[in-house]
């Protein structure tokens, strides 16, 4: 399980990656890279100020 | 560039470029990188910041100053309108900056000062032997770089990593953060006043501002607390807010960001490294202000690591005073400023309401925030009995 984000919608402001408890997120500059340590806990989620992060549901 | 340094700052935010400045002028050998190929842009920031704190640290310079404001009014949910003039919310009798430029003058203070600034590199990693923090791994415009320094500085803001990289957890509970979504927003009629605006149905666990830069044109902002957000609610709720309150206006820019809101951290150092402003969350809980206490701290922390680097000792225990110098001053600062904030977060817009009506006519041009903070208990003393210890 894992998140996506949609790098048309994301505004590179490294919120999400703040208070991800894993580590997963990391803000590169004007993009969002994930790793596979994500447990899908949905707090960037909710973070995202403008909603560009979706939970992958396998 | 070169291999070996004495001190790497993370960074060139105000912290970074604070520490950089500070430790350069002591005659230190000094490193400041920065992760984005353009300091200071985009912005993360409402930009407001008090006059005297802005001019302890840098000349001011009508190239990054968008306007002068006078005091700030508060609305409560009902409309109710305080009127405060002074020293509040960090935007009074304030500069209303241009963050672009200003961060950028930070950065060539310290250049000037003689530090070395090198843009699109990030910390990737920390070097270590045994516990102690040597260096960085470093990604330079796309290369694999090792860079080795007596001591490392995070000043990496609100993502910060190099301060987990050094064992200190930075993570923020939602709780603990607010999510913050911007415009700039044009044609519009704005005086010399920021605008706070408090209500469950506006910004929960946050309020909105309206910060102006003259010519028409201010900053129109929403935090919301990241445990009450959910998907995209900022943008959502600011959206709103802009159609309500500038029906007429034309968004130019848009700004999204988070501000940590958790008041000190447990530790901020460890051997051969020290992190400060909003990687170490000293910004300020109640307002989201962080500028002023990141300049602050970069000061701190400069001072302290040119007296451990000549005395030979950047253990941790070494680098204790500067642990101790800002948790004396930011310090006390924030923890007040926390309770207050975790209190209001909890009310209900009735209760906004009854305060706001509570001290209505009796704020004066002399008021601070805690000023009104006491105004405010003694009015309502059992509403507000969490605030009895901060009225001293
Ligand atoms: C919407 C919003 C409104 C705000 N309004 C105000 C306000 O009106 N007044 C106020 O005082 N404060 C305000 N703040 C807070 C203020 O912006 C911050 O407190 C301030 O910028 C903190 O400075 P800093 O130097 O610690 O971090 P930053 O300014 O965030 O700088 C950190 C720098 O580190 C860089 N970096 C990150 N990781 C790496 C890496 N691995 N390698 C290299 N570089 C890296 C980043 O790119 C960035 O340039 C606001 C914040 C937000 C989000
Ligand atoms: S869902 Fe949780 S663990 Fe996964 S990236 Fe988001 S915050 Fe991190
Ligand atoms: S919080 Fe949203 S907008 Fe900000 S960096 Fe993460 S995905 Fe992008």
């Amino acid at each position: 399980m894992t998140v996506t984000v949609n790098r048309y919608k994301c505004g590179y402001c490294g919120a999400c990656v703040s208070v991800c408890p894993m580590a997963a997120l990391e803000l590169v500059e004007t993009w969002i890279e994930i790793n596979n340590s994500c447990n899908d806990c949905n707090t960037c989620v909710n973070i995202c100020p403008i909603g560009a992060i979706e939970s992958v549901k396998e | 560039m070169k291999d070996k340094y004495d001190v790497i700052v993370v960074g060139a935010g105000p912290a970074g470029s604070s520490v950089a400045t500070t430790a350069s002028k002591a005659g230190l050998d000094v490193l400041l990188i920065e992760k984005r190929q353009e300091i200071g842009d985009p912005v993360r920031c409402a930009e407001g910041a008090d006059k005297k704190g802005i001019k302890r640290h840098i000349k001011p310079d009508p190239r990054w100053i968008a306007a002068e404001v006078k005091g700030s009014r508060i609305f409560a949910p009902d409309g109710t309108k305080l009127q405060i003039s002074e020293e509040l919310f960090g935007a009074e009798v304030g500069y209303v900056l241009e963050r672009k430029i200003f961060d950028r003058a930070l950065a060539e203070q310290a250049v000037s000062s003689g530090a070395e600034v090198i843009v699109k590199t990030s910390a990737t990693g920390l070097i270590r032997k045994n516990k102690q923090v040597t260096g960085i791994h470093a990604r330079s415009i796309g290369e694999s770089v090792d860079i080795k320094a007596k001591i490392v500085v995070g000043a990496d803001g609100v993502e910060s990593k190099v301060g987990r990289f050094a064992g200190i957890n930075t993570t923020l509970a939602p709780k603990d953060i607010e999510t913050c979504a911007q415009f700039l927003v044009s044609g519009i009629e704005v005086d010399e006043y920021c605008q706070f605006y408090l209500g469950n149905n506006i910004a929960p666990g946050g309020y909105a501002w309206v910060f102006p830069k003259g010519r028409g044109i201010a900053n129109v902002g929403i935090g919301v607390l990241g445990s009450r957000s959910d998907k995209g609610m900022p943008v959502k709720l600011l959206s709103n807010f802009v159609k309500h309150h500038f029906p007429t206006g034309k968004i130019i820019e848009m700004v999204l960001g988070a501000v940590p809101a958790s008041g000190p951290i447990e530790k901020t150092i460890a051997d051969g490294f020290m992190l400060a402003g909003d990687s170490a969350h000293q910004s300020d809980p109640l307002t989201g202000g962080g500028i002023l206490n990141a300049l602050d701290a970069g000061v701190m922390a400069g001072t302290v690591a040119a007296s451990c680097i000549e005395k030979d000792d950047v253990s941790e225990k070494a680098l204790m005073e500067y642990e101790r110098q800002w948790r004396e001053t930011i310090g006390k600062k924030i923890s007040k400023a926390l309770v207050v904030k975790e209190k209001l977060v909890t009310l209900t817009d009735e209760q906004f309401n009854t305060l706001a009506h509570s001290i209505k006519g009796k704020c004066d041009s002399t008021m601070g925030v805690f000023d009104i903070v006491r105004a405010l208990f003694r009015a309502n003393p059992k509403l507000l009995w969490e605030f009895r210890n901060l009225i001293k």
